[in-house]
């Protein structure tokens, strides 16, 4: 596959490294990818040790697995003991612990709880099943919300009676720019590639013209990273932050205008719980009165456990970039992508996964990477 | 007149029982140690000591590209015995049938058995079939277990990787895995990946004679290539660096791994060995892998290094070195 293989060259590879050691200049710079597929290539490829020295790549609250609170998994725990319901959800979210429970343990208990790889699939879960009710686990961030709104047109459309999505849909813009006003003084975002496809470049304005911090939206490749961390390293050399595209044989400015319309159409913002974060306001995806009928949370009154955080995991910092997967005591010790205890160890996307699969084999090793 | 479906009678003991073993086993597998029908088979000895292993095969879907449950079956036992450097000899089949089962993808599987084992030059020498009630267990299961006799003086075993062998790999990898992912429901691949699945004995036989410097053979199967090595470079307590570029990997195995988010370094192989070779000897081992069937395409990927950590390096293609760790997380299920 030639396709690949370009963006994976060596030689340019070596070429971007030099870019981007010329364009910091020695200057230490911090970047933060968003985007939970960022971080999985940046560990894939090795792109922190191909960086000059001071140049820091952390990770953001990109994964939507690792963002979604207790509440939300212990909501959905409550609708699949529900009798008469079928949970359809995307593969990440059954091993997620919640409070007390997890999907995969109910699933285990018997319940009904069916992985599916699009909603297209939940909709057929629902036409094959008509004496039951499938509940779709809406979760991710501008990428997905779409094709969920599509599938509750769809329904609507059909008279799909027994289909429902239990909306935990998050946009990103408003997280980053929290982010700008946080703990972490952060030089650059490496904006997420698939969410602007959806909504364009425009949403990260405030971010470079407010608060002077460097956006560059980038693929996902090795190459594409490279040369969007040289294009940041640039930027803020110059003391010039704007919106850059590096990746552009898929962004374009404007975004898609009919996804972004569709999203609209069946979902309003609403503020929403972020994990480790906190609430944040306009940042959640809920339905709009004509499709309230379609929310499983007004659909299904169910009593929803007490929240219960788990005992030192640190994931809440580790999405905000205060902490490095690292400095958990619970990582690689109690805390392993088989033994997850906290969301950002479940998500093949998350960092602390990322973290453990790809740079650490064993805890010993911790200091030798770090200084390496 | 045998039913066209199986029922819980063919797993009784009785009537249909016996019927099923004389119209269906004793007609495609028969041999002279089948044809005892007595509770054992009784075999000839070896001339080195014997090794002995055992596998069960679940694999869903049973029929896939490239291959089946009841190739898999024979070549899985085949090639433990094979790169422990064994000579493998006979084999045991036992099935678990779900009631309902059709008797004609039972005949054909055991077919596909009966022409593996004979590419193997194996011997089916013993067997036993249950049927449990349908949705007790998923179409058919199949356990299959070997002896094969060791060639004295021959020590292979992961502990012996030593710093400076050459890593070579026989084959393109990913192949099984992905042939498994692409031909389950819904995912709608244009394009067929073919399972790697085949028996290595030959391949592995002819190593051996070319060369008595190899120290290390191992087949990739679960876990794919990187849970192998890193479980050489632990076992011998030495570090491994492995050439991305280097790996050979099929454009399609590499196409479809982009598109699920497989890496397939991790993706299972049931038709590829790793071995680890002083390096002296490499050059000559892989002009006789080459010439064999299931080692045209072998290459030399990596090496071993001297660093005592116990740790597999990859070489990335953009030309950074990251660690390569064992599989960790969610495994495919029922891929074997």
């Amino acid at each position: 596959m030639k396709y690949i293989d370009e963006f994976r060259s060596g030689k340019a590879a070596g070429r971007l490294k030099e870019e981007i050691a010329a364009a910091a200049a020695g200057r230490p710079m911090t970047f933060m990818e968003v985007c939970g597929t960022h971080t999985m290539s940046i560990a894939r490829n090795g792109i922190r040790e191909m960086l000059p020295a001071g140049m820091r790549l952390i990770s953001g609250p990109g994964c939507p697995v690792c963002v979604t609170p207790n509440g939300t998994i212990d909501h959905a725990v409550a609708l699949a003991r529900h009798p008469g319901i079928i949970i359809a959800t995307f593969g990440d979210m059954v091993k997620v612990p919640g409070s007390t429970s997890s999907l995969g343990q109910e699933r285990a208990a018997g319940r009904s709880v069916r992985v599916v790889a699009s909603t297209l699939d939940a909709l057929e879960l629902a036409r094959n099943n008509p004496e039951m009710q499938v509940v779709f686990i809406g979760v991710g961030f501008e990428t997905t919300a779409p094709t969920i709104a599509a599938s509750i047109i769809t329904a609507e459309q059909e008279n799909l009676n027994n289909y429902s999505v239990l909306s935990a849909h998050k946009v990103v813009p408003p997280a980053m720019e929290l982010l700008c006003r946080g703990r972490v003084a952060i030089d650059g975002f490496l904006c997420p590639g698939h969410v602007s496809a959806v909504i364009g470049s425009s949403p990260y304005r405030p971010i470079a013209e407010e608060h002077g911090i460097a956006c560059v939206i980038g693929g996902f490749e090795g190459l594409d990273i490279l040369q969007s961390i040289a294009m940041l390293a640039r930027q803020v050399a110059g003391g010039d932050s704007r919106v850059e595209i590096q990746y552009r044989r898929v962004v374009r400015p404007e975004g898609n205008p009919a996804a972004v319309a569709l999203m609209e159409k069946v979902f309003r913002p609403v503020d929403s719980v972020w994990r480790g974060i906190g609430m944040i306001t306009a940042s959640g995806l809920v339905m709009r009165d004509a499709y309230r009928r379609y929310d499983a949370a007004v659909r299904f009154p169910v009593t929803v456990e007490e929240t219960k955080e788990a005992a030192g995991c640190i994931c809440g910092s580790v999405l905000q970039g205060i902490s490095d997967p690292r400095e958990c005591p619970l990582f690689g010790d109690g805390c392993l992508p088989e033994t997850p205890v906290g969301p950002c160890m479940v998500s093949s996307e998350g960092a602390c996964a990322a973290a453990f699969r790809y740079r650490v084999s064993r805890r010993a090793d911790i200091g030798q990477m770090h200084d390496a | 007149m045998m039913h066209e479906n199986i029922t819980l009678a063919h797993g009784g003991g009785g009537r249909l029982s016996r019927q099923l073993t004389e119209e269906l086993f004793l007609p495609i597998l028969g041999n002279r140690y089948l044809l005892q029908l007595n509770d054992s088979a009784v075999v000839e000895p070896g001339e080195g000591a014997a090794a002995f292993t055992t596998d069960a095969f679940v694999v869903d879907p049973v029929f896939f590209p490239g291959g089946d449950i009841g190739r898999l079956a024979v070549c899985g036992t085949v090639n433990d015995l094979a790169v422990m450097g064994a000579l493998p000899r006979y084999l045991s089949a036992a099935f678990i049938l779900e009631e309902g089962y059709p008797l004609a993808d039972l005949r054909r599987i055991v077919r596909s058995m009966k022409d593996t084992a004979d590419e193997a030059e194996v011997t089916i020498v013993t067997g036993d079939t249950k049927v449990v009630p349908r949705g007790a267990a998923d179409s058919i299961f199949i356990t299959t277990a070997g002896i094969g006799y060791m060639n004295p003086g021959m020590p292979v075993s992961a502990g012996r990787a030593h710093p400076g062998d050459a890593v070579i790999i026989s084959g393109p990898v990913g192949r099984h895995g992905m042939a498994i992912m692409t031909s389950r429901e819904g995912l709608g691949f244009s394009s067929t990946i073919e399972s790697d699945v085949a028996p290595l004995n030959r391949l592995t036989a002819a190593m051996l004679e070319v060369t008595g410097d190899i120290h290390v053979m191992r087949d990739a199967t679960r876990g794919g290539l990187a849970t192998v090595l890193n479980e050489i470079a632990s076992q011998a307590a030495c570090d491994i660096i492995l050439e991305e570029r280097s790996v050979p990997v099929t454009e399609a195995v590499r196409g479809a791994c982009e598109l699920l988010g497989f890496d397939p370094l991790y993706v299972a192989n049931e038709g590829v060995l790793v071995a680890c070779a002083a390096a002296d000897a490499a050059g000559a081992l892989l002009e006789a892998m080459r010439g064999q069937t299931y080692g045209t395409e072998a290459v030399i990927a990596g090496r071993v290094g001297n660093s005592g950590s116990g740790r597999v390096v990859l070489e990335t293609e953009m030309g950074s070195r990251r660690v390569l760790d064992m599989l960790s997380g969610e495994q495919l299920p029922r891929i074997c």
